[in-house]
């Protein structure tokens, strides 16, 4: 039995590697997905373009600009004289907010009655604007505690001292990198897994299979291990390339974050085979392979929070192998997290990797024509 | 009328580039006589198919040269389809249309004025016998319907030139009949020209003039009989009491004098070498009783002649180890009152029949007759709806996984994988079956050397040469010397000389004890079978010996009628009956 297995899995590596088509497809797209990622998916905004339209031109207003022209958020792109100017700049998305500073600003100020601003904002994409909103804010409070420091004033009676944990900087990149190893070794082994069967039915390869001694629990694993191996090398690859390109701290124990991976490929080996199993031709098994990544990717929480959708879609995340796998990986990396901690996590990828493959093992058997 | 219809000069066409560069055709030159029917005849992978294609304007050539009724091919492909009428191997029916509206939608698409339709269309359904089904799905006629179908497609403006690629592969022998006498019909009714490409050798003979296509070159053009004439004095038909031809055909091979040794029903026919006269005493003097007649030649005798190069003579055989003598005893194969449904249609209708130990079992039938429904369900890769199958005692279908050690299949469509090497598949099999250690290596060594694939071990499967792409699959079906072995369609699309080696080798392995059951359309080869049943439309015709089987078709008209002759005679009862 276990000979059988080796034989198989060693000419499924074969039949992988010796094709040069499947073997890009094993190189070139993790690698290009992870640049893709790396740098452009990024929760951060730098260089947001702004208008300043100062009525004032006192020196607190000029104090104020030079503390926006300082953020490395913003750019300033232009200076504007009159209201009929905002409008056009807006609209062909050449600013995404302006600043308009009321006239005698500094005069109010000096006079204790505070100065008030307005904030134009692009709100098309809702979520940049809201972005550029919260960096304003924290200039303009920043620009409030040094006027009241430079006047002697007590300044709020309530000051908020903010410190976060994990990521100290709210870096984005380590919070999108990490879900990477996720979603980039889903994808290889979903479809590395769920082509392999499809293959052979449509070469006819897989009626020769069949009619050996081998048992369909001996192709099932034979099938199996090429994915968890190749799972396990493109997952190590994506955590060195974070660790040593990204500089993204690994604080936690590199062994949970392995039991997890080894897991979490299981039942992506078995969703493929399932998927390839109920396959004719490899264009049904691709398709089938990102009908199911799609959602599984939306509802795992690698962008946005499971905890802010409906309940019945809550529901359903539990039966997506990736959420799982999410939380541990940036448990470890962020959070230092160990095997104890993440136990809530390992059985359920356990019981998808299971059933999973018991299901197809079911397909191959009744499934043949 | 004296201008050729079709002129090709030094036509060259390849596919691909660098290492896997493959040359179709190289440097052809023929000419097609008009008012004629010219016969394109060559193995699959001789270059029939692009010829063909070349000729209509869909492909460009690298060179050369080709005159379609006086226009360019190269230059004017439209003008040229316009004048022309090809019909490909696979003709484009709309399957979800009925046959009258596929008519009607080829006279639409050819432009055939709406009132020369109904005289032009009841031609076509007289000659096709398709009158009766007019409103039937395409999808839903039989193989040999659809072919015809086709060809009425074809002909609904009647082409000053047609061209037909394979019409009749696959087609049972009934329509094939059907088809040659449309085309024959047209030639002499519209003044026709016809270019048909063809794998069967007996097809050869009804054409005024044949072209012989071998490896992308021109080998000869001439009429049927011309090649032949060039056999009279070689060809000869041997036959000896007591020993059954098969035995008789394995000796006839082995001798030094004789070129090609076939087995033509009772007897074997052969072909002697340049300057050897055979004597009936002499030649096996190990055989008593050898009776020794000259034959008239055929088409066939001189392909083969043509064809056999020197250097590939020693034909590649390898020893086959005697079985042991089973300790079991009954049927190696069973099967009674088999059904297979498909929804509605019914694929296989309660077939029933045996095969004996060592016996060579022919399945034989048209495309769509039943033949591989029946060849999955008994190697257990098809479910059954009814009935019941047992192989070396078991079904495969539900047996314990050993059970199917015992068995070696070969499907019809080359199914090893294409991009691991020779020694690479072999090792794959052989670990699958069990085999390790010496016993694997010396396997291996056996069927590299056997099928003489040592200079091919490290070549990528997919690359092969046809010919050395099946004696792989061969070699793979038998690295465990299984009991029984299953071959689909072993012959189809392999040149003469290919099958000779089959037929060779799969004596060689029922001498030796295995059980061999196989599918055929090539109603001659029924005759290297012990037994055989012909199925139609899932139904067997005729269970029994080959000589049975002829013997029921023999009339005082026909007193020799061959297999061929013997199915026609099988299906007409059958009609007349119902």
């Amino acid at each position: 039995m276990l000979r059988h297995i080796l034989a198989l899995a060693v000419k499924e590596f074969l039949a992988l590697l010796r094709d040069p088509r499947s073997r890009f497809v094993l190189i070139g797209p993790p690698i290009m997905q992870l640049i893709v990622f790396g740098y452009a998916a990024s929760f951060d905004l730098d260089h947001v373009a702004v208008a300043i339209f100062d009525e004032d031109g006192g020196g607190a207003a000029r104090e104020l600009v030079s503390r926006i022209q300082g953020s490395p958020h913003f750019e300033i792109i232009a200076h504007i004289k009159e209201e009929a100017q905002v409008a056009p700049l807006v609209d062909n998305k050449k600013v995404l907010l302006v600043l308009r500073i009321e006239p005698r600003f500094s005069d109010h100020l000096a006079k204790g009655r505070g100065g008030s601003l307005q904030l134009i904002l692009d709100g098309r994409n809702s979520n940049t604007a809201m972005l550029a909103l919260n960096y304003m804010r924290a200039i303009v409070l920043d620009f409030n505690q040094y006027l009241g420091k430079v006047r002697g004033s007590t300044g709020p009676p309530v000051k908020l001292s903010m410190r976060a944990w994990y990521n100290e900087d709210l870096n984005s990149h380590w919070f999108i990198i990490p879900g990477i190893v996720g979603l980039l070794t889903l994808v290889v082994t979903l479809v590395v897994t769920a082509l392999s069967v499809a293959r052979e039915r449509e070469q006819g390869t897989f009626d020769q299979l069949l009619v050996t001694p081998l048992r369909p629990t001996a192709i099932l694993m034979g099938k199996s291990l090429p994915g968890l191996v190749i799972g396990v090398i493109e997952a190590s690859f994506i955590i060195v390339v974070a660790m040593l390109w990204f500089e993204i701290p690994l604080r936690g124990s590199l062994g949970a974050l392995y039991l997890g991976l080894l897991l979490f490929l299981f039942s992506a080996v078995g969703i493929g085979l399932m998927i390839s199993a109920i396959s004719v031709t490899q264009q049904q098994a691709v398709l089938g392979a990102f009908l199911f990544l799609v959602p599984a990717v939306i509802l795992s929480g690698f962008a946005t929070p499971i905890a802010n959708m409906p309940e019945a879609v809550q529901w359903l995340t539990f039966l997506d192998p990736l959420r799982y796998f999410l939380v541990i990986v940036r448990g470890v990396f962020l959070e230092g997290d160990g095997y104890a901690l993440l136990m809530d996590q390992y059985w359920p990828m356990a019981i998808i990797g299971l059933l999973s493959l018991a299901a197809a093992g079911w397909l191959f058997r009744h499934r043949m024509y | 009328m004296s201008q050729p219809a079709l002129i090709l000069r030094d036509v060259h066409k390849s596919f691909g580039s660098g290492e896997r560069r493959l040359c179709a055709l190289d440097g052809v030159s023929i000419q097609v006589a008009p008012g004629s029917v010219t016969g394109l005849i060559g193995p699959d992978g001789a270059g029939k198919t692009t010829l063909m294609r070349l000729c209509c304007g869909l492909l460009k050539m690298d060179g050369g040269s080709i005159e379609v009724l006086g226009l360019d091919a190269a230059q004017q492909p439209a003008e040229v389809q316009a004048a022309v009428g090809y019909m490909p191997q696979r003709f484009g029916l709309y399957e979800d249309l009925s046959v009258q509206e596929n008519l009607d939608l080829y006279a639409d698409l050819q432009g055939v004025p709406k009132d020369d339709r109904p005289e032009r269309y009841a031609r076509l359904m007289e000659m096709t016998r398709l009158a009766p089904f007019t409103s039937r799905l395409a999808g839903k006629l039989s193989g040999g319907m659809k072919q015809k179908l086709g060809l009425a497609c074809a002909l609904v403006r009647p082409p000053r030139l047609l061209l037909l690629d394979e019409p009749t592969v696959g087609v049972d022998p009934v329509s094939r009949r059907e088809l040659w006498e449309i085309v024959y019909t047209q030639v002499q009714e519209e003044g026709m020209s016809v270019l048909l490409s063809t794998a069967y050798l007996d097809e050869a003979e009804r054409c005024d003039e044949v072209i012989l296509l071998h490896k992308g070159k021109v080998l000869g053009q001439a009429s049927p009989g011309r090649f032949s004439e060039e056999m009279v004095g070689r060809v000869w038909e041997v036959a000896a009491e007591g020993l059954r031809p098969r035995r008789l055909q394995a000796e006839l091979a082995r001798h030094p004098g004789i070129d090609d040794a076939i087995i033509n029903g009772d007897r074997v026919r052969i072909i002697s070498s340049q300057g050897y006269q055979p004597q009936a005493g002499t030649l096996l003097p190990t055989v008593q009783g050898l009776r020794l007649e000259a034959a008239a030649p055929r088409f066939e005798d001189a392909f083969v002649d043509r064809l056999a190069d020197p250097d590939e003579a020693q034909r590649a055989t390898p020893e086959i180890n005697k079985l042991a003598p089973a300790e079991r005893t009954g049927n190696p194969i069973e099967v009674e009152k088999l059904e297979r449904r498909f929804g509605d249609f019914v694929a296989v209708k309660r077939i029933s029949f045996s095969v004996g130990r060592g016996e060579i079992f022919g399945l034989l039938g048209a495309n769509g007759a039943g033949k591989t429904t029946t060849f999955r369900m008994l190697c257990g890769l098809l479910p059954l709806s009814s009935g019941r199958v047992s192989v070396a005692g078991h079904d495969l279908r539900t047996a314990a996984a050993r059970a199917r050690g015992r068995i070696g299949y070969m499907a019809q469509k080359f199914s090893l994988y294409a991009n691991l090497t020779v020694a690479q598949n072999l090792r794959f099999f052989s670990a699958a079956y069990k085999l390790r250690g010496s016993r694997q290596q010396e396997r291996i060594e056996w069927a590299l050397d056997g099928f003489e694939l040592a200079s091919y071990a490290d070549t990528n499967a997919g690359t092969l040469p046809l010919g050395y792409k099946q004696r792989l699959a061969f070699a793979a079906a038998l690295m465990h010397e299984p009991e029984i072995l299953f071959l689909d369609e072993p012959t189809s699309g392999v040149d003469p000389l290919a099958r000779r080696e089959f037929w060779a080798r799969t004596n060689a392995l029922a001498e030796a004890g295995v059980t061999v059951l196989v599918t055929t359309h090539f109603m001659e080869e029924a005759d290297y079978c012990d037994r055989l049943v012909i199925m139609a439309e899932g139904a067997v015709l005729a269970e029994g010996t080959p000589h049975e089987i002829r013997a029921r078709a023999r009339t005082p008209d026909n007193p020799a009628p061959s297999m061929e002759d013997a199915f026609i005679a099988l299906v007409q009862g059958r009609e007349t009956a119902a």
